[in-house]
């Protein structure tokens, strides 16, 4: 069982080392050139000023006004890939995917065809008085449309390593459907879940292109944190570069809450030895 | 019920009494896990019917199709891995049953207690599984299943993850639980069939090779899986008047056995029907050359391999094996590939219908 783990063999060759250690350089650098750049003695007032607040305030609300969409939506979406089987099942996951590997910028184009109001849907919505672009609305929609695939994979993931069987054990118990979703389902899956809102949460957070083309840069409407930096850089690079380091102090901290190392996850929702690395790995 | 699974080649009819236990043992890959998932709603037949007690599980033949949900079926199933829901405690895994089927938590934890202490476990009760050992767990599982009220206990080889000092002890568990109960139990140890079950059935690629009371089948074995759990060799053929005759030509000399004629049947000779010729390896003695003596069955064959077996030798060769002693295997210089004689008395074959 322990053959590769710990101090044993691992067959990793030294240059393999060394390529890997200019990845990581390569990766680090330019945040330590950064964090170099900081003016700390204006660190405090730069990062509090009143509309670098009411930027990172809006951020985290739109932030997590757009997670919690990724859960509701991304939960099913999820469910449906990966325990069902139907026709278009692999054109649906590709098309869910695909805000992953879209220009964001693209995204927004598109969502301001959808919501705008010459969009599909924003002409009725702007008959019923509703107008969604250029809103805050507008950031949480945009933001959910490039955060609900990384939820999905996260889950999609932990839901087939989980397996179907504790689920059908549940039903041969009697469990309807409905119970065996919210008692066994999602409690089994739940790091998974974990790890799939912090990312979905942190792609929000990082979130421009979208953002900018489909909700535009309105203070304390729609600027949220990154389009604050992009907007403070022409006129006081200082503050831009306080703010970015916000950005990246949150982002280590989610990254560290999600990827802490397998045997500090939640040990109730770990099955047996093997299947805890497993179902991690799936979470990824 | 009766079932088929086109996909699988799996097709199935079998009844259970009330309070009765089945032993359905058979190759790997031969559908007992298929046959476990029909009847627990698991996977869907393309065809076949199936009551419990006046209760349709599924009618699939008739123009409106019937499909009972497995949360409907009452029909618990008790896999190879305990499959305890790990994020709850013993207690709340044994309490799952009962609150889906719409019990307070009260008393469904009163009810769990209960079952937990009928299997042994009822110190467990706080654990989580992954605090719990294999056989621990697998009681726990029993006590989950059973806190469910099933009217069919459905067992895939709940004994086959267990270490050798677990078993014997779920085993008897089993034995207490599953009195006067309504189980399938697929199994790969005769001493579970023998054990736990009162009729066994055998399949082989999909179908019913044999099935029959468990002592009966493993007395007379007719199909080769038998044969194989009751350490018999079994030749296949018609009977003639003297014994068998097999499709290659192959005479085998032996007795009629009178004891497994239907009662009332009358005619002893059954010449002419396709039977059977069983003998234990035992019975099998090893010649390098051919003996020909008092009437005996004289086969030419080739050895395939040599094994231990208890204080004997097992010796294999043309699908038939003979017991002999390690001195004997040394003074006959036995290998595989080399060509030796199964000589077999005629009075140690058993020939009976199959």
């Amino acid at each position: 069982m322990d053959l590769g783990r710990g101090s044993g063999y691992h067959g990793v060759p030294r240059w393999v080392y060394a390529i890997a250690a200019a990845g990581g350089v390569f990766v680090l650098l330019p945040l330590a050139a950064m964090a170099a750049r900081v003016n700390w003695p204006q660190f405090i007032p730069l990062v509090t000023s009143e509309s670098s607040l009411t930027a990172l305030g809006l951020s985290l609300r739109t932030s997590a006004a757009s997670t919690a969409l990724c859960i509701i939506f991304g939960v099913p979406l999820a469910l449906v890939l990966a325990r069902s089987s139907f026709p278009g099942q692999r054109l649906l996951r590709a098309f869910v995917l695909l805000p992953l590997v879209l220009p964001p910028v693209v995204g927004g184009i598109a969502l301001l065809y959808t919501f705008g109001r010459q969009g599909l849907l924003g002409r009725s919505l702007e008959a019923a008085g509703i107008q969604i672009a250029f809103s805050t609305t507008a950031v949480v929609l945009a933001q959910t449309f490039v955060a609900l695939p990384f939820l999905v994979v996260s889950l999609e993931g932990a839901l087939r390593t989980a397996g179907g069987r504790y689920e059908a054990v549940a039903a041969t118990l009697g469990a309807r459907p409905t119970t065996v979703l919210r008692r066994v389902t999602v409690p089994l899956v739940l790091p998974g879940l974990a790890s799939g809102a912090v990312l979905s949460f942190a792609r929000s957070l990082g979130e421009f292109g979208a953002t900018l083309t489909f909700a535009g840069s309105l203070q304390g409407v729609t600027r949220t944190l990154p389009l604050e930096i992009y907007l403070q850089r022409e006129t006081d690079a200082d503050a831009a570069v306080a703010l970015s380091l916000v950005l990246v102090a949150v982002a280590v901290t989610v990254v560290g809450l999600t990827y802490r190392r397998p045997g500090q996850k939640d040990q109730r929702s770990v099955p047996a030895g093997g299947t805890a690395s497993g179902r991690m790995d799936g979470a990824r | 019920m009766q079932a088929t699974v086109r996909a699988r080649g799996f097709d199935v009819g079998l009844s259970l009494a009330p309070g009765e236990t089945v032993a359905v043992m058979g190759p790997n890959g031969a559908g007992k896990s298929t046959l476990l998932s029909v009847v627990a709603g698991l996977l869907r037949p393309d065809s076949g019917r199936s009551v419990i007690d006046g209760k349709v599980l599924f009618d699939l033949d008739g123009g409106a199709s019937v499909w009972t949900a497995p949360h409907h079926r009452r029909t618990a199933l008790l896999a190879q891995e305990p499959l305890l829901f790990p994020h709850l405690s013993a207690l709340e895994n044994v309490a799952f049953g009962p609150r889906s089927a719409g019990t307070a938590r009260k008393a469904a934890r009163e009810s769990a207690r209960e079952w937990l202490a009928a299997v042994d476990a009822g110190d467990l009760e706080a654990r989580r599984p992954a605090e719990l050992s294999g056989g621990q767990a697998q009681r726990v599982a029993v006590a989950r299943a059973l806190a469910a009220n099933p009217e069919v206990l459905l067992l895939d080889e709940p004994m086959a993850a267990l270490d050798i000092h677990a078993a014997p002890l779920l085993r008897r568990l089993l034995k207490k639980v599953l009195a006067g109960r309504r189980a399938i139990i697929i199994t790969h140890d005769v001493l579970d069939a023998l054990m736990l079950a009162d009729r066994v059935i055998i399949l082989e690629g999909g179908k019913i090779a044999e099935e029959g009371p468990t002592r009966q089948v493993l007395q007379r074995p007719r199909s080769r899986f038998a044969a194989g759990l009751a350490g018999l060799n079994l030749i296949p053929g018609t009977i003639t008047a003297t014994g068998i005759r097999t499709t290659e030509g192959l005479e085998v000399a032996g007795h009629q056995d009178e004891d497994l004629l239907p009662v009332g049947s009358g005619e002893p000779n059954m010449a002419g029907q396709p039977g059977v010729a069983a003998f234990p390896p035992s019975a099998v003695s090893v010649f390098l050359s051919d003996a020909h003596g008092s009437p005996r069955n004289s086969f030419p064959v080739t050895v395939t391999d040599l094994e231990q077996h208890g204080d004997q030798i097992r010796v294999r060769a043309g699908g038939m094996s003979a017991d002999i002693t390690p001195a004997a295997s040394a003074d006959l210089g036995l290998a595989p590939g080399m060509t030796v004689h199964f000589v077999i008395k005629a009075a140690a074959v058993a020939v009976y219908p199959a």
